[in-house]
């Protein structure tokens, strides 16, 4: 399984009604809030073992299941 | 300095006609300028606490600017450097960039703390010893400078967006000192961030007149809510809550309507003056409500009130303390010991009590805050704990649709928050407490001696909730018409903009609640 379908699977778990291969605006349309943010951040810790700062909690790195798959991808190098 | 005081007015059109004329080549110095009058006329005792905020921000940052700037030499200087000599100069640089941080956050809250919470922690202190027989310490108590709070999150966002190397590389002292000393937000907010606010702040503005006319009229609008409604109905609520065993039951109600009302106009007229005041020099800042008495639940509230505190508080304390290497490990042990989906949870629950703690602490130094932030982070966490089961319910019986279910979310998100914001009202945790009993054992009594001595018995005339009344039908209106159907002034012809901006000014005058028994001038969020 790659990253992408990863943090779908990801995502899903929190909002299993929600169309994150198309949705752009998780935090712009308010999809996500602080607590799927931080609960995203420890299934990422746990699945990819990349730690995600604070400083890079921005909307940008989360509106997308492929925002957060370029971060993640990122922060592993 | 008042923004209701005539002194503010004669200020601010000498600000405007300087910005726009003899100074239109150095607004952003002229407007520094501005700042610190603005600030010598209000509160010239403490000027030394702003100074020193901008002082220690400016010279951490630079500090931090200054290993960044090493680093980057190194690196140009060294392109084929091992990776991990790399990671170890960057991480020795980080290390060296969190001591300035550190410094910078230690003094900045060492002063916010002395001159805010100096005498609340003495007079606790004193409350132990005399339960011991001990003698009491000598109490101490400062005059809070003028927007202490605010002026010091503003400095506090600088610095450790600085740290993080999201903004502000190395910035110059006056430009920082003019973020930081902007005067429309000095006093009750917004909390701008520098990244946002800059922009704006530092480009030339050439005199607009649909900015200035929005600017103005949005001005007005904070007038009106604070002059016309918030000063007007301080009366009922002080004799509501000078002896709250006089007013039981139903009165608490009434108390709590009233001063959702009171607050709403009070501190959204503030800022509607700030916001105004800036768009009218041209300077864009960031909104601070979004029609907060239409949320659905806790959180959605906390998303449309005071929407910059929240931020601050999130990107600067909640996101850093969850995600802090104790928490971690406190989320791997209770993982073990409560499962992966709960125990994921209790590190974050743990965190947004304290945040909460924190929030009700920066709103005053006393229990009644304390309580009300510690209640509204417990409220948020059993909301979060139940979603589940409102999502499930919801789904079962197809209510997302349903408009009567939305409306019940409004009302019952209105009737949570007014009996949390009654920490405030009685400004004491054991009156809140016998209040919100009282409700339920003297609602009958009260109701027949309500409907038997009506509202006037409160101070206020019959005339006066007419006004409130109509007034807040008015704001309800506009706010419809500004949110769905996009009005603005500037759409109006000319006959209709005057015809608006002299019916305001009118209402002001006329309906202002001035003179004996209103002497509530002073914004309640200037006191924070």
């Amino acid at each position: 399984m790659d990253e992408l379908q990863t943090i779908i699977n990801i995502l899903l778990r929190l909002h299993p009604d929600e169309d994150f291969e198309n949705n752009a605006a998780l935090i712009d349309g308010s999809v996500l809030d602080s607590f799927d943010i931080l609960s995203i951040i420890a299934e990422i810790n746990d699945e990819f073992g990349v730690s995600i700062p604070p400083n890079e909690i921005i909307p940008e790195n989360f509106n997308s299941a492929a925002a957060l798959a370029d971060l993640v991808h990122r922060l592993d190098d | 300095m008042f923004f209701t005081s005539e002194i503010f007015i004669i200020f601010l059109a000498a600000v405007f006609v300087g910005y726009y004329t003899v100074f239109r080549r150095w607004q952003w110095q002229f407007l520094l300028a501005a700042n610190f009058v603005f600030y010598a006329l209000s509160d010239a005792g403490n000027l030394v606490y702003i100074a020193a905020a901008i002082v220690t921000t400016y010279f951490a940052s630079r500090r931090m600017a200054r290993l960044n700037a090493e680093l980057e030499s190194w690196a140009a200087a060294n392109p084929g450097a091992a990776k991990a000599e790399t990671r170890e100069r960057r991480a020795a640089v980080k290390a060296k960039r969190r001591v300035w941080l550190v410094l910078c956050l230690i003094v900045n809250l060492s002063a916010l703390a002395v001159v805010k919470y100096a005498g609340f922690a003495i007079a606790t202190a004193n409350g132990v010893r005399a339960a011991f027989g001990a003698e009491p310490f000598q109490m101490i108590d400062f005059v809070l400078p003028m927007g202490i709070s605010f002026f010091t999150f503003q400095s506090l966002g600088y610095i450790i967006d600085a740290y993080r190397g999201k903004a502000a590389k190395g910035e110059s002292f006056f430009r920082l000192a003019a973020f930081v000393s902007f005067f429309p937000q000095l006093i009750q907010g917004p909390i701008s961030r520098y990244s946002d606010l800059s922009g704006t702040l530092f480009a030339p503005h050439a005199f607009s007149p649909e900015d200035f006319r929005e600017g103005l009229f949005r001005a007005l609008c904070g007038f009106f809510k604070k002059l016309v409604v918030a000063d007007r109905l301080f009366a009922a609520i002080r004799a509501l809550t000078a002896d709250p065993a006089e007013y039981p039951g139903v009165y608490v109600l009434v108390a709590m309507i009233a001063y959702a009302v009171t607050l709403y106009c009070d501190f959204t007229g503030g800022i509607d003056i700030a916001i105004g005041v800036a768009r009218a020099l041209g300077v864009r800042v960031a909104e601070n409500f979004n029609r907060p008495f239409y949320s659905v639940s806790i959180a959605d509230y906390w998303r449309r009130w005071h929407i910059t505190m929240g931020t601050w508080f999130r990107d600067y304390l909640f996101y850093p303390l969850s995600l802090s290497k104790p928490t971690q490990k406190l989320l791997k042990l209770t993982k073990k010991t409560f499962g992966p989906k709960l125990g994921m949870r209790v590190p974050v629950y743990i965190s947004t009590a304290f945040v909460w703690f924190a929030t009700g602490l920066w709103h005053g130094a006393s229990w009644n805050f304390i309580a009300w932030g510690v209640a509204n982070g417990l409220v948020i966490i059993i909301s979060q704990e139940l979603s589940p089961v409102f999502a499930v319910v919801t789904k079962r019986f197809g209510l997302g649709s349903r408009t009567w279910w939305t409306a019940f979310r409004v009302v019952r998100t209105f009737w949570l928050m007014s009996f949390l914001r009654s920490f405030d009202i009685y400004a004491n945790v054991g009156a809140t407490f016998r209040a919100y009993v009282s409700v339920f054992s003297g609602f009958g009594a009260s109701v027949a001696r309500l409907s038997a001595e009506g509202l006037a018995a409160l101070g206020l005339y019959t005339a006066d909730y007419v006004v409130v009344g109509v007034s807040v039908a008015l704001m309800a209106l506009g706010g419809h018409l500004i949110h769905a159907r996009g009005f603005r002034v500037s759409n109006l012809p000319f006959a209709g903009r005057f015809a608006l901006f002299a019916a305001v000014c009118l209402a002001i005058v006329v309906f202002g609640a001035y003179g004996f028994g209103y002497d509530a001038n002073q914004f309640i969020y200037n006191r924070f």
